[in-house]
């Protein structure tokens, strides 16, 4: 999209590099000049606030590494001595963990966003795959990174998840090995966790590339859903846009300073405050709030289905939540994006969200009696939403009308709120 | 304006609902904790410096005799935020420690200010020999290795109100809630003694008693309630030495982006003023 570009470098210098390198031109045409719709609401500001997020991670995580030691015997203590030791270590280090809840709870609304106003639907299906392959490089990001400060709960989180692997039949075990580097997780497990943890942030990084690339293929969707058609309905990215997310990104820093100043362990589990220990093994292992949904499909499978023992069973269902998303662009054929144009889609979706939340809460409790039987109905909603809802309403819903475009539903919507106006004044007046 | 109300409650309740209770290592069958208000707790919290003290004394002639604290150095009882004792004070003290020093002829040699709080034992192995098998936790993160779970909502209350002090509601409860028997049919181990919050035996004997620790002066209570207050506070600042200074810089940070967020509103409504959306 080089059609909206109006660089013109006056300066000799700028000319010529602007000739061997158009760096200046390609940022000038995509983080400013780039034409976005002029009706996106405040949930589209969450993508600005994930890359702000990302970066905040990767510096925070780069100091940590410079004081971390990724060695069963001295890694507690290292988290300790940054803590403790490193001017302002415990901020920094308060940071990233929390940081980590932040970029969870950023991406839900950034992932339910694009479910609500279908903005995984054509020509946008890469953008939204790609969107969900970062979301599994996060997941396992925050998994690896969970483990290396070696205490209980990180000890058997990793023990936990590894072991899921064994599940895959045949090869399920010298995977798992692989994983762990040995048979138990140990040092060289910690050592390949630490290493990787380093790694995939960049690999986001990439992806996030890739995935703004292609966010800037057919443009940004919007709350209409209608396509632009012309000028009249976009406006620059900057300063438009710029300055609205910039406002959302310093409002959301605050609930995440809160966590960080007030109560950095208060998202965490305690038991995580004693050192990683294989001959104890905690009452409960529970993973962190944000992979709950997940962890309680994993356990909501307890029965062998054919040949395919419980097991396994699980380990189908949890990777099988994600990866339905990717192919989510087919699954739900209606011609209509926006789910405010979709009567009977509407409260299926809020019953998704609620349903999510409650997967949530249940992947925290004791998988017994009640917990189990909701975990099991959630399970099943959450597939039913994809595999059958989402398909028989693209065949049987009659969309309300959509407006010509978005410059057309602007004027109408201000048209009805001056009519208002006009109503609730006459009435003062009487 | 009532978009973006609705937006930030809508924020707001999905915090709410999204975040659900850590199932966390409260006693299972004992009795319902009595919650203090610690002055470290919120985010006004500060340490107590002569609570500290005292709470120093309390560990030093009581619980240090059977628990290590290996994370924490001489020098931290001198810091700011923390117990403020005077330098010579320390210095006098960690003198009276001897470090085992094997390259020394002498094979030991007195504490310095940058020395690890010495262990009582020199290996688990003594320690359990010592302590009937059990053994005793090192108590230099001890507070935060602890928690009193909170049910949803509670927990959320917590967050919105800044209270991570579930670890320091468990120590003192454990210490207050000690029992000479253990209530009628209910068995424990002849080296235990029963403790009525975890609803069990434990291994470690009831550590206080009226009157053990001399105060100096002031007219503090000398009774066990005041000493598992005072120890479990000075417990607290060995897990959290830093709570002071991060709790003051991030009233700051908070005041920064309130007054931030502001001038953002107001620059983005001037610019989008002119702009039908």
């Amino acid at each position: 999209m080089s059609s909206h570009s109006n660089y013109n470098p006056t300066n000799p210098v700028e000319k010529w590099f602007d000739e061997r390198l158009p760096l200046i031109r390609f940022s000038k045409e995509h983080l400013m000049d780039f034409p976005t719709p002029k009706n996106i609401n405040y949930w589209w500001t969450m993508g600005a606030v994930l890359a702000i997020v990302l970066v905040v991670q990767i510096v925070t995580g780069i100091i940590l590494a410079m004081h971390y030691v990724p060695n069963i015997e001295m890694a507690f203590d290292s988290v300790e001595h940054i803590r403790r030791n490193v001017n302002y270590g415990r901020i920094i280090q308060g940071t990233h963990a929390v940081g980590a809840s932040m970029f969870f709870f950023a991406v839900y609304i950034h992932m339910f966003r694009g479910l609500y106003y279908g903005s995984y639907k054509a020509p946008r299906e890469i953008l939204w795959i790609l969107g969900v392959i970062i979301f599994l490089l996060m997941m396992a990001t925050s998994f690896l990174g969970y483990t290396l400060p070696w205490g209980q709960m990180s000890y058997w989180g990793a023990t936990v998840i590894t072991n899921v692997f064994s599940a895959i039949p045949l090869v399920g075990t010298p995977i798992l090995e692989f994983l762990r580097g040995g048979f138990v997780v140990d040092n060289p497990t910690l050592n390949r966790f630490f290493s990787l943890h380093y790694l995939l942030p960049f690999i986001i990084a990439a992806v996030v590339a890739l995935h703004i690339w292609a966010l800037h293929v057919p443009g940004n969707g919007n709350p209409t859903g209608v396509e632009v058609k012309s000028n009249a309905d976009t406006i620059p990215f900057h300063p438009y846009y710029t300055m609205k997310d910039l406002f959302v990104i310093v409002v959301f820093f605050i609930p995440f300073a809160w966590f960080v100043f007030f109560a950095p362990d208060i998202l965490g589990h305690a038991d995580n405050y004693i050192r990683a220990n294989p001959f104890v093994t905690p009452a409960h292992i529970v993973p962190e709030w944000y992979l709950l949904p997940f962890y309680a499909m994993l356990r909501a499978v307890d029965f062998d289905v054919l040949f395919i023992n419980a097991k396994l069973g699980g380990v189908i269902v949890m990777f099988g939540s994600i990866l339905i998303l990717m192919v989510l662009p087919w699954l739900d054929k209606s011609k209509t994006r926006s789910g405010n144009y979709r009567p009977m889609f509407k409260p299926f979706f809020w019953l998704f969200v609620l349903n999510f939340l409650m997967l949530m809460y249940l992947g925290a409790q004791v998988a017994e009696g009640i917990y189990v039987i909701l975990s099991k109905v959630g399970t099943a909603y959450y597939f039913g939403y994809f595999l059958i809802v989402l398909p028989i309403l693209a065949r049987i819903e009659t969309p309300k009308p959509l407006p010509n475009s978005i410059s057309e539903s602007i004027l109408d919507k201000h048209e009805a709120k001056a009519a208002k106006k006009i109503q609730i004044g006459g009435e003062g007046n009487e | 304006m009532s978009k973006m109300k609705k937006i930030f409650s809508a924020l707001a309740l999905s915090v709410l609902l999204a975040i659900p209770a850590p199932t966390l290592a409260a006693p299972a069958s004992g009795k319902a904790p009595e919650l203090q208000k610690w002055s470290f707790a919120g985010i006004f919290g500060t340490y107590d410096t002569n609570q500290l003290q005292r709470g120093f004394q309390i560990f030093q002639e009581v619980c240090s005799t059977c628990h290590g604290a290996s994370l924490i150095a001489f020098r931290n009882l001198t810091e700011a935020g923390g117990p403020e004792f005077p330098e010579s004070q320390i210095k006098q003290l960690a003198s009276e420690y001897y470090i085992i020093d094997p390259e020394l002829e002498e094979g030991e040699r007195p504490a310095i200010l940058a020395d690890q709080w010495p262990n009582p034992f020199a290996t688990e192995r003594e320690a359990r020999e010592v302590n009937g098998g059990a053994l005793p936790p090192d108590f230099s993160v001890l507070a935060k290795a602890r928690n009193l779970a909170k049910k949803f909502p509670m927990n959320f209350y917590d967050m919105a109100t800044a209270y991570q002090e579930g670890g320091a509601d468990f120590i003192y409860n454990l210490l207050v809630n000690y029992e000479d028997e253990p209530p009628h049919g209910v068995e424990i181990a002849d080296n235990q003694q029963y403790n009525s919050f975890l609803g069990r035996g434990i291994a470690m004997m009831s550590p206080l008693m009226e009157e053990l620790v001399e105060y100096d002066g002031d007219g503090v209570p000398l009774t066990v309630e005041q000493y598992a207050k005072d120890v479990t506070a000075f417990m607290y600042w060995m897990a959290d030495p830093h709570l002071v200074s991060r709790k003051t810089i991030g009233l700051n940070v908070l005041i920064f982006l309130s007054v931030f967020a502001l001038l953002m509103y107001l620059v983005k409504r001037r610019i989008w003023a002119g702009v039908k959306h």
